[in-house]
């Protein structure tokens, strides 16, 4: 490693202007990918507010704390908020925005000014979705299924539906200027098998992006026409199949599980070889598991909907394929444990998040073929366990990533480090909030709590509060990040240009990066994770 | 930093933008974009074709009965207009191809042309099926679906009466979403058709004929879809 730097480069991106103009009309990925960082945080905070609302109101078992129509509207505005606008967006708006181009060795995505189009589109999309959610709120649940959110609701299901919708556009442009960049905009000697595998997981991620919201897209649209206009498509007095609206939407909604969860595994990728000394185990196993999720997750959605009435041959098909889509996630995760086998692993806060991600994912996967059963799922179905799994995946999965990555790049992104020892103990925190927050929900579900009720028997207490207590703890785990992280934008010590001794290119430029990134184009000669040979010292011109 | 990139290479195209290397990459880049939108689109109809297929396999009979009403003949029409405004489209494209200006800008002004003559159909096809639907009194041949629905036009009744209101769900939701498309394509030709007067395309560079050109043919096709599956399902 070089030695320690004392000061920020002269010149890097976040010199190009600090006036609101700079940054609104700017067509820097990097900084777009910041704007989104901004946008995103402030919506977990909401997101996070009406989680906290759910759990305060189950501390009592006799829902006396708020009424039934309040508590409909909390968890739904929980769901909308943090699966639309924050998991969807999560890593793939930020890091994947920022990281990409530097990753491949490129001056900008494809398209800058459609990236930048998309930021704005979210932010309509945002304004739109909490205007519904706080003026009248909405209490449909974020999965708006008919005939509920047709006929029945009185919100405003409208104005958030196409909200969403418009948000939705926001997600297909990220995955288009993904694909392209990704096609055309390679270093020279950046072969597709030397692409660093959180790039692969992000191909994989923008071709369920582009394949799969449209669909959602034109089914809430098809919610919102027929509530303005009366349109029959889902409404059973007219023929309408209430359950067409069900496999239409989770054509796309399963998927978008993998929406959010393949970009934190090419995250986990990156981190666990970099803190283990050693080059990734089976890189071409986990580049085309990543292909592999993203096309049998297309193929799944129907599981969400065994206790419809479908046909049993078409629940055991499905069944079937949701066993299959668990083998490239067991792929991956076989080969990460490979990876730290005699590595010399070193146990910084990315690292920790790493094993939180290893852990926490391996319980939602296997809870996950539980649900994927035919027969187990007749049981768990619409209970507490179906919400504790997911949220294994998405909280316990999909976020630990986000947090690993935002910790391993920060440095790359603000040229200054964090005080690791605090990156340490929130890290510990959030693993035991979140335990402490649905373990116990596991336990729940299994006993037959229904999820989305607003009381229960007297006898959940007990672990009900077990649960708002996690989420306490969860809570205070996520506080700590958003200040410490703050704090050293303006008290950090420079960090240099490679503090991790990380391969890839993007630690080969120098940090904050220049606004166009590289001096020269490089031109990459050596296989991905070469942590054999020592790192490069930054390129400058 | 337009002004680093142009030490780096030397000379080059005014059109070239600052991150790409050279013309054809950016040209592969814009053009697989357009590609990957269009796959976009595909699903994105595929939704109401889903439920069109859906729904037409659950009521055959009140899908041929509303399919039997709608005019054919206005449908065919209007189908040989969509495919003229594609060979003008295309027409357009080569001609930007060769270096043609006026031409280009000609054939472009006929596709905005035909695709306000199939919209202007579209209008009074639409305008029959809802004008009854309005004022107090008996609403004979509305085909709005919702309350107001008439389907004694449609020698219809009972559960069937309300299938028929599926069927003209769809044909205003995809119709209607096709049409939106086209809405949507006349202001970007408009904006093509002055750039290319304007000289800004050349052989070398004129990728953005090249895309609308592609977006055009995609609403087109995904007429030639609708134009059977919505006009002739039913024995004439």
């Amino acid at each position: 490693m070089s030695s320690e730097p004392r000061s920020l480069p002269a010149d890097h991106y976040l010199k190009a202007g600090w006036d609101l103009k700079s940054w609104l009309l700017t067509t820097d990925h990097k900084r777009i990918g910041l704007l989104y960082l901004m946008s995103i945080t402030l919506m977990f905070a909401i997101g996070s507010l009406y989680a906290g609302i759910v759990r305060w109101n189950l501390l009592v078992p006799d829902g006396s704390q708020m009424s039934a129509e309040a508590y409909n509207k909390a968890f739904t505005g929980h769901g909308v908020v943090m699966v639309f606008f924050f998991l969807i967006p999560s890593i793939p708006a930020t890091l994947g925005n920022f990281l990409i181009p530097l990753m491949i060795g490129a001056k900008d995505l494809a398209f800058p000014r459609i990236n930048l189009l998309s930021w704005y589109i979210y932010v309509i999309g945002a304004a739109l979705t909490m205007w519904a959610l706080l003026s009248g709120g909405l209490e449909t649940g974020w999965t708006f299924y008919t005939p509920y959110s047709t006929v029945f609701a009185e919100s405003n299901v409208e104005v958030a539906a196409i909200g969403i919708f418009i948000a939705g556009f926001s997600s297909i442009l990220t995955g288009l200027n993904f694909i392209v960049t990704i096609h055309k905009m390679r270093a020279p000697g950046l072969t597709w098998f030397r692409l660093p595998l959180f790039v692969w997981a992000h191909y994989a991620t923008s071709i369920i992006q582009v394949l799969g919201t449209p669909v959602v897209a034109i089914t809430i649209l098809l919610v919102a026409l027929e509530r303005i206009f009366h349109f029959g498509f889902f409404d059973p007095n007219r023929g309408g199949d209430p359950i067409l609206f069900q496999h239409l939407f989770w054509f796309y909604s399963h998927p978008a599980v993998y929406i959010m969860i393949l970009p934190s595994m090419g995250v986990i990728s990156e981190i666990v070889t970099c803190f283990s000394r050693k080059r990734i185990f089976g890189y071409s196993f986990i580049a085309m598991s990543s292909l592999a999720i993203a096309a049998i997750g297309f193929l799944v959605w129907a599981h969400h909907m065994y206790v419809t009435g479908m046909a049993v041959y078409s629940a055991m098909v499905f069944s079937a394929l949701t066993y299959l889509v668990a083998v490239p996630s067991a792929i991956k995760t076989f080969n990460w444990t490979a990876t730290l086998f005699r590595g010399s692993v070193k146990w910084d806060t990315p690292m920790i998040y790493v094993f939180c991600f290893i852990g926490l994912f391996l319980i939602g996967g296997l809870t996950g073929l539980f649900l994927g059963n035919l027969g187990v799922d007749v049981h768990l179905t619409d209970t507490y366990f179906v919400v504790a799994h997911f949220h294994y995946i998405m909280v316990g999965g999909a976020i630990m990533g986000y947090l690993g990555a935002l910790h391993f790049w920060w440095p790359k992104i603000t040229g200054r480090k964090y005080i690791e020892s605090w990156g340490k103990v929130s890290s510990l925190l959030v693993f035991v909030g979140f335990n402490l927050t649905f373990f116990p929900q596991f336990v729940l579900g299994y006993l037959g709590m229904p999820r989305r009720y607003h009381a229960y028997p007297e006898e959940f207490q007990i672990l009900n509060v077990l649960s708002t207590a996690g989420a306490t703890i969860l809570g205070f785990g996520y506080l700590f990040p958003f200040s410490y992280l703050t704090h050293s934008i303006f008290r950090g010590e420079p960090a240099g240009d490679n503090p991790w001794g990380a391969k890839g290119l993007e630690w080969t430029t120098q940090s904050p990066p220049l606004t166009h990134n590289f001096d020269e184009i490089p031109v990459v000669t050596e296989e991905p994770y070469d942590y054999a040979s020592p790192p490069k010292e930054a390129a400058r011109g | 930093m337009a002004e680093v990139g142009a030490q780096a290479h030397g000379t080059h195209h005014p059109a070239l933008q600052h991150h790409f290397t050279s013309l054809e990459q950016q040209r592969e880049a814009s053009s697989l974009g357009m590609w990957v939108f269009i796959a976009q689109e595909v699903l994105f109809f595929g939704g109401l074709f889903a439920a069109y297929t859906v729904y037409r396999s659950m009521y055959p009979d009140a899908f041929s009965a509303g399919s039997h009403h709608l005019s054919w003949k206005v449908g065919f029409a209007n189908t040989l207009v969509l495919i003229g405004s594609s060979l003008t489209m295309a027409m357009g494209v080569y001609s930007a191809a060769i270096g043609k200006k006026n031409r280009v800008v000609g054939f472009i002004l006929a596709t905005i042309l035909l695709g306000s003559v199939f919209l202007s159909v579209k209008y009074f096809e639409y305008g029959e099926k809802i004008r009854p639907c309005f004022g107090d009194g008996a609403h004979t041949g509305c085909l709005v679906p919702g309350a107001r629905f008439d389907a004694s036009a449609l020698h219809l009744e009972g559960p069937e009466a309300g299938h028929a209101q599926i069927f003209f769900s769809l044909y205003f939701g995809m119709t209607g979403l096709h049409a939106l498309h086209m809405i949507i394509g006349v202001p970007i030709l408009l904006v093509i058709a002055h750039a290319a007067w304007r000289g800004r395309y050349s052989p070398e560079y004129h990728t953005p004929v090249e895309l609308v050109g592609l977006y055009w043919h995609f609403v087109d096709i995904v007429w030639i879809f609708l134009f059977p599956l919505l006009y002739l399902i039913g024995s004439h």
